[in-house]
């Protein structure tokens, strides 16, 4: 019972990092109707913003102190970081440790330039060709961002930690009640899941409450009439393409001390952010995030030791394999609708 | 042989034939001591990759181009055909024929078990299906199938494997790792000519790979050109009005399907005859991702396209990622120093080690301005050319009307 909740636990995070790429593909593909292989990238980009925070605050330059020596019996070289230098040792190496977080902040105006980018100088022109193209000229583009940050940032994973208030585990077994020592779990994914979890629902909120988000989900359900009521929903859009490349962005940012930042992180998560797009439902954000959740925790679980013994390798397969009876069972996956995708 | 084929086709298929045969001359147009001698083509191992590439996109281009239906799960049947080949060879024996035999078998077999749960969905969904079974067939070959793949290490040839075959015949290798051969001829013997300063060489591995590039060109040629090929393409115009007219497509995509895997088998088969190992990361996607690539780049649904742009990309690989940032300041040794170091760190990120990041760009300006392909372009140069040289447009080249 408790490795179960270990692993549902366990699956929060990478459901969490599922759930929000395929929250943003959907957003993407509901508004415009565009099939986005770029998604994965601005994932990466985003835990790349966190690489280049972190290495913008940790600047530093070297002072020599003659007071004190090294073993060589020279006089000492001490690195001092900008931050600390401006802004005293302790409110600097604050900043530096919460890096993260700050990372956050950055990522969001960054990200949002990069959709916009994105959409208004490539995308755009793509609204009236076939899936098949966007999906190409997507792919295409994802290669050259995957590319271009490894020429920058080399092929290696960077390691980026998490403020140190949230370093290292806790142990959640013993608030069930459960023996110590049972169910031990990090802080930083605890903290990664109800990030998610606040993300997600201002989306959500964002899009129900509020008059812009009326429209927009007004124009996804019939553009035309929309149109005619003289609002512009082109440029609405194009903020909605901003909104979902800056939720991939942070989604990135949080996710880097989870799992070091490397270039092809962003398609590894791609592939089976697709297989969770349609297992959910093409259009359908909420079957995207119930999805997201339930391929990361049934992933996890699959991986517990007792599993593998009894069908080796399920592992490794069990995303697929869900895909693969969804689709058969359900065509249009969990909660997605008719005529989506169909034509 | 060429019944039912209109002149073009003829002339196509003629034209084909002799590029192919004659590519170890004509791919070596620089003298073997010219600075330009990294740029020749003409060495076996890149040739072979060219053939061997070219059958996985024109079988790959039987399925996408004729029925629409885009897979991304094509690398699987590839990784199957070399593991297959390369069980062949440990089992039985080092000739090639029976090892790409039985990779064009399994992998059929293979294609028709995903093709026939796959094809229950149409668009997106069906990609979805193969890229899913495509994967799953890549993790179990990391992880459990290990037995049969020999996990991350790859499937390797060894002197104490039984060869049932060569053992009976007695003409098993014992002092030495045998290579594949072909009725004692071994795939990487090699004739050189020296003339003109070019080197030619004449591998009987290329010239295998290349009658069967051949024979699958001429296939493809044929299935292009029939009833079955009109029917593919009905699929991809519209379906439901093929089966509003009673017929149910099915068994015509899966038929495509099948082939298609067939020709991904026997490719991968060939790259184990060329090179006796198999390992997975032949099945990952971006190798399914990579075929895509190579078939829209040439242009979907031609004959030519696919192959073009199978070499194109084999090629650019190959000699792109040759160059390092020492050759880059040998070229521009002509320009003052800041210059010079300028143009090197212009251009050093799209060789050597990023040369993806090239083929990421053409890609992208390829699907933006010429949605047809290499094929497409060619055909837009011809009509060009034929005009301003005051031909009529019958002039132009058309030596592709496979054309959608």
């Amino acid at each position: 019972m408790d490795a179960i909740i270990l692993q549902i636990l366990n699956g929060l995070d990478k459901g969490s990092a599922y759930a929000l790429i395929a929250l943003g593909l959907t957003i993407i593909f509901g508004t415009l109707g565009v099939v986005n292989f770029a998604h994965g990238a601005l994932f990466m980009l985003g835990a790349f913003v966190a690489v280049t925070v972190r290495r913008v605050l940790t600047l530093s330059f070297e002072t020599i102190d003659p007071t004190r020596k090294d073993f060589l019996g020279n006089p000492l070289k001490v690195k001092t970081t900008y931050v600390e230098h401006w802004f005293g040792p302790d409110f600097g190496q604050w900043l530096i440790d919460w890096s993260v977080p700050i990372a956050v902040i950055a990522a969001i105006p960054v990200m949002a330039l990069i959709g916009l980018a994105m959409e208004r100088g490539l995308i755009r022109h793509f609204y009236k060709r076939s899936h098949a193209d966007q999906i190409l000229v997507t792919f295409g583009l994802a290669i050259v961002i995957q590319e271009i940050i490894k020429y920058f940032f080399g092929a290696n994973p960077i390691p980026v930690p998490a403020p140190e208030m949230f370093r290292g585990s806790f142990d959640f077994g013993v608030l069930l009640g459960f023996p110590e020592n049972a169910i031990i779990y990090p802080y930083w994914r605890l903290v990664y899941f109800g990030f998610a979890a606040v993300v997600i629902g201002g989306v959500f909120a964002f899009l129900q409450f509020t008059t812009f988000g009326m429209v927009v989900r007004a124009g996804m359900a019939d553009r035309e009439t929309v149109t005619i009521l003289g609002i512009d929903i082109d440029r609405r859009f194009s903020i909605m393409f901003a909104l979902a490349a800056i939720v991939a962005g942070i989604a990135g940012v949080m996710y880097a001390p989870i799992n070091s930042p490397n270039y092809h992180m962003g398609m590894d998560y791609l592939v089976l952010s697709f297989v969770v797009v349609v297992v959910g439902g093409m259009g359908s954000l909420p079957g995207a995030v119930l999805a997201g959740f339930l391929l990361g925790i049934l992933e996890s679980i699959a991986s517990m030791k007792a599993l593998i013994d009894l069908i080796p390798g399920i592992n490794q397969v069990i995303i697929y394999l869900v895909a693969i009876v969804i689709l058969l069972i359900r065509p249009r996956g969990l909660m997605g609708r008719k005529g989506v995708m169909e034509d | 042989m060429f019944k039912g084929l209109d002149r073009n086709d003829i002339r196509l298929m003629l034209a084909v034939t002799l590029v192919t045969l004659a590519a170890p001359l004509i791919l070596n147009p620089f003298p073997a001591d010219s600075p330009w001698a990294q740029f020749n083509a003409g060495y076996p191992d890149l040739m072979q990759r060219f053939v061997i590439y070219g059958i996985f996109a024109i079988g790959f281009n039987i399925l996408f181009g004729l029925t629409g239906y885009l897979s991304f799960g094509h690398a699987a049947f590839l990784g199957v055909g070399s593991y297959a080949a390369v069980w062949m060879f440990k089992l039985l024996s080092m000739n090639v024929i029976p090892a790409v035999i039985a990779a064009m078998v399994i992998a059929g077999l293979f294609a028709l078990a995903i093709g026939w749960i796959s094809l229950r969905r149409t668009g997106i969904y069906f990609s979805i299906l193969t890229l899913a079974f495509a994967q799953m067939s890549y993790n179990l070959a990391y992880s459990v199938l290990t037995p049969i793949t020999n996990g991350e290490t790859g499937l390797q040839i060894s002197i104490n494997d039984p060869r049932v075959l060569d053992r009976a015949l007695g003409t098993a290798a014992s002092d030495s790792v045998p290579y594949p051969d072909i009725f004692g001829f071994q795939m990487n013997d090699t004739a050189s000519f020296e003339l003109f300063g070019r080197v030619f060489q004449f591998s009987v591995g290329y010239y295998f790979a290349a009658l069967l590039f051949l024979a699958a060109f001429y296939i493809a040629l044929r299935l292009f050109r029939s009833p079955f090929g009109l029917m593919l393409r009905g699929v991809k115009t519209n379906q439901s009005r093929l089966e509003y007219t009673g017929i149910n497509p099915r068994p015509y995509t899966l038929a495509a399907f099948v082939i298609s895997g067939i020709y991904a088998g026997l490719a991968g088969g060939l790259l184990a005859a060329m090179d006796p190992l198999a390992g997975a990361e032949r099945m990952q996607w971006t190798a399914s991702g990579e075929v895509v690539l190579m078939t829209i780049l040439g242009g979907v649904g031609t004959l030519l396209g696919p192959v073009l742009g199978a070499g194109f990309i084999k090629y650019f690989e190959n000699i792109l990622s040759k160059i390092n940032d020492q050759i880059l300041h040998q070229w521009f040794a002509f320009l003052p120093d800041s210059m010079q170091d300028f143009m090197v760190a212009i251009v050093s990120p799209f060789v050597g080690k990023g040369w993806h990041l090239t083929l990421g760009v053409l890609f992208m300006l390829v699907v933006i301005f010429l949605p047809g392909g290499l094929v497409e372009g060619f055909q837009r140069i011809g009509r060009l050319l034929a005009r301003l040289f005051g031909r009529g447009p019958k002039a132009a080249s058309d030596d592709d009307k496979g054309g959608a």
